[in-house]
């Protein structure tokens, strides 16, 4: 395993696809990083040798923000759109949808798994 | 979509003229407006805006954390005050 970022990426698979294992770091992210690093994204990354893994570990450092620093970015943003008590903020507090999207079915991602409430009552006819 | 850069931030100018007029005085008071859609620009920080939600006015205190958002996103136009029959599940 070939240790970046404080994380373990997979030897066995092309350059490409392992950095994306990296959160914050996805196929095109990934691309600009090679193409920096001056590594081609077909090669393996058990076969890259030292300096191209300093390379590598240099290009994310000074130009990528992973792992627990874009989490905790992520954290702030949501937390700030909180403490100012705007739209957004009051939706996220509520746990329901930010954009305009329908809750009446759906919008299961932000809900939760379903509630189901007993004995509601079936409409009549 | 994104508003264009060429033509800045909406404000409604007579919106804009009361709350400078207001930041220049020592007074504080509180300017009534029922446009919604005017962006806080930073010179707002430190005012109270009372925004419209269709019903009454909800006093805004600007901070420096709110500018760039609308007026209108800190006054909610719904209220929702749970579903029916929850209350009388909790007293059971």
């Amino acid at each position: 395993m070939a240790r970046i970022a404080g994380v373990d990426i997979p030897r066995n698979k092309r350059g490409v696809i392992s950095l994306t294992y990296i959160y914050g770091i996805g196929r095109s992210a990934a691309q600009k990083i090679l193409e920096q690093a001056g590594i081609d994204e077909n090669l393996k990354v058990d076969n890259w040798n030292d300096e191209q893994l300093t390379n590598v570990r240099n290009v994310i450092n000074e130009h990528f923000k992973v792992e627990g620093a874009l989490r905790s970015e992520t954290q702030m943003n949501i937390k700030r759109l909180m403490d100012i008590g705007c739209y957004r903020g009051i939706r996220h507090r509520i746990g329901l949808p930010l954009r305009g999207q329908k809750t009446k079915n759906n919008a299961r991602t932000r809900k939760g798994k379903k509630k189901t409430v007993a004995n509601k009552k079936k409409a009549t006819k | 979509m994104s508003r264009s850069l060429k033509k800045g931030p909406y404000i409604n100018y007579k919106l804009e003229r009361k709350v400078l007029a207001m930041a220049s005085s020592t007074k504080k008071s509180v300017v009534k407006t029922w446009s919604r859609a005017s962006m806080i620009s930073p010179e707002f920080v430190g005012q109270t805006i009372a925004v419209h939600n269709g019903n009454k006015f909800i006093p805004v205190y600007i901070t420096e954390n709110m500018v760039g958002h609308k007026l209108g996103e800190f006054a909610p136009t719904r209220i929702f005050r749970g579903h029916a029959g929850k209350k009388d599940k909790a007293k059971k």
